[in-house]
């Protein structure tokens, strides 16, 4: 028998394991092979629409189904949580003292957010990161009648790396509309050098910070909060004063993978580019080429240290290639065809306001080249939510 | 007289920005006075960080090109 695990219910881990199956479905029927998803909560969440519950256009109830709805019927699903992993062993351990043995892993465990390593945050800070978080700050902006605010990144990388740019954009127009546009000063922080990490991006989104009246500061990642004063403190120690903070928390690969010495302490786990095995933990100066990999653990979406969006259409994309390159190990065959190697291909949509949106496609040899904004796209990027539960996780798109 | 390195951040496997990010952390962790550098392959970082530098009113000690990589030297003056 062998034995595929997944470690985590999110897109990677559930498109994996769903396609893994409808490959081995022969293996499984003949109980050769087996396909387990290990999920700490049983929900499979819809990330990308949290920051819509903040604009007012969406519902928390809508972005949540069981897990087991979305796997494939020849998907086992444990609910337990991983408290570490044993490639050595071969072993996954779990909450409840089961050890689970694997043949080939996936390692599909996503990034947490950490509010709570920044001091007031929690009180201070409004973010968009989990549903609760989103409805609370769509409850500041209803009590917003005009003042400074501020939005900011405390840390790269973080989820969905538009996210913050759409927001600042989508209330910008939402001022206007509320006609407190004139009372209120919009900046915007960024950590780096540019608006965005992506230079063609970056060119695409400057002119509609200038266009909107949105301050756009440089090289100013958030650093800490002085809640006493109202101001926010970036990495070059300027203070922005704000009325309302809007900020992106410090994000984490799982700690699971660092407690079982898979990953360094940002928790980004080392991962080839091409074929999504895992990488050895070595000296951050080794040539990449004499860093040995796992041949039997796979890792895909946030959880990576891959130079890539943490966005759910990364692994989106990986996932047909940890699929094909785990059934083919289990199958004793080479990996073939277009998913045998995983080529950096992303595509996501970008929110402008006023009923815009781009959309970026790119991959490790070819930047976007996001077309000018328009209704299409925004009507795209809406669609694509509301029927991602038929298409993503099922290997429909 | 060439100031004495007290600490090497050696991202020369990170992509932009993460040299950067790595550099402020650094020098976060740092006492001032502390000089600090920072080895990057990103071509980026030779822009980027001196300009991360002055506006943070951190001195730049010296920017060099070596084998394949670049050398920033920074040191934290507050």
């Amino acid at each position: 028998m062998q034995r595929v695990v997944v470690l985590g219910g999110g897109v990677g881990g559930t498109l994996t394991a769903n396609l893994v199956a409808r490959k081995l479905k022969r293996l499984i029927a003949r109980g050769e092979a087996k396909v387990t998803v290990i999920d700490a909560t049983g929900q499979h969440a819809y990330q990308p629409g949290y920051m819509y519950i903040a604009m007012g256009t969406e519902r928390a109830e809508k972005l949540q189904r069981p897990e087991k709805s979305l796997l494939d019927a020849n998907v086992d699903l444990v609910v337990d949580t991983i408290m570490r992993i044993d490639p050595a062993g071969s072993l996954v351990e779990l909450a409840s003292g089961e050890k689970m043995h694997f043949d080939q892993l996936v390692i599909a465990t996503g990034s947490r957010i950490l509010p709570e390593t920044i001091k007031d945050f929690e009180t201070e800070a409004y973010h968009f990161y989990t549903a609760a978080a989103s409805a609370r700050l769509r409850k500041a902006l209803d009590a917003f009648n005009g003042g400074k605010i501020v939005i900011g990144i405390a840390g790269i990388p973080y989820k969905c790396p538009p996210a913050p740019l759409e927001v600042a954009f989508l209330i910008e127009a939402e001022l206007r509309a509320r006609g407190l546009r004139e009372k209120t000063q919009l900046t915007f922080l960024s950590p780096i050098n540019r608006a965005f990490t992506i230079e063609s991006v970056s060119e695409m989104a400057t002119p509609i910070f200038e266009e909107k009246g949105i301050d756009l500061q440089l090289l100013a990642g958030v650093d800490s909060i002085d809640a006493g004063r109202k101001v926010v403190i970036t990495d070059a120690m300027e203070e922005y004063p704000y009325d309302l903070l809007i900020c992106v928390p410090p994000h984490k690969g799982a700690q699971v993978v660092i407690d079982s010495g898979l990953a360094p302490k940002s928790g980004w786990l080392p991962t080839d580019r091409h074929t999504l095995q895992v990488k050895h933990l070595v000296a951050s100066n080794t040539p990449d080429a004499e860093i040995p990999r796992y041949p039997n653990i796979y890792a895909l979406g946030d959880t990576t240290d891959l130079p890539l969006s943490k966005a759910g259409s990364t692994a989106h994309f990986e996932a047909p290639i940890v699929a094909e390159r785990v059934s083919a190990r289990v199958m004793g065959r080479e990996p073939e065809g277009r998913d045998a190697s995983y080529t950096g291909k992303v595509m996501c949509f970008f929110e402008v306001g006023d009923g815009k949106g781009t959309l970026l496609q790119f991959d490790y040899e070819n930047p976007p080249k996001p077309p000018k904004p328009n209704q299409l796209w925004h009507m795209g990027k809406i669609v694509f939510n509301k029927t991602y539960w038929h298409t993503v996780p099922r290997g429909r798109v | 007289m060439a100031a004495t390195i007290t600490r090497t951040v050696d991202a020369r496997g990170s992509f932009c920005p993460g040299p950067l990010m790595e550099l402020i952390r650094a020098i976060k962790e740092s006492e001032v006075g502390d000089t600090i550098a920072v080895w990057s392959a990103d071509k980026g970082s030779k822009t980027d960080i001196p300009k991360w530098i002055e506006k943070a009113g951190h001195t730049l000690v010296s920017l060099e090109s070596k084998d394949g990589y670049d050398e920033i030297v920074v040191t934290k003056a507050r």
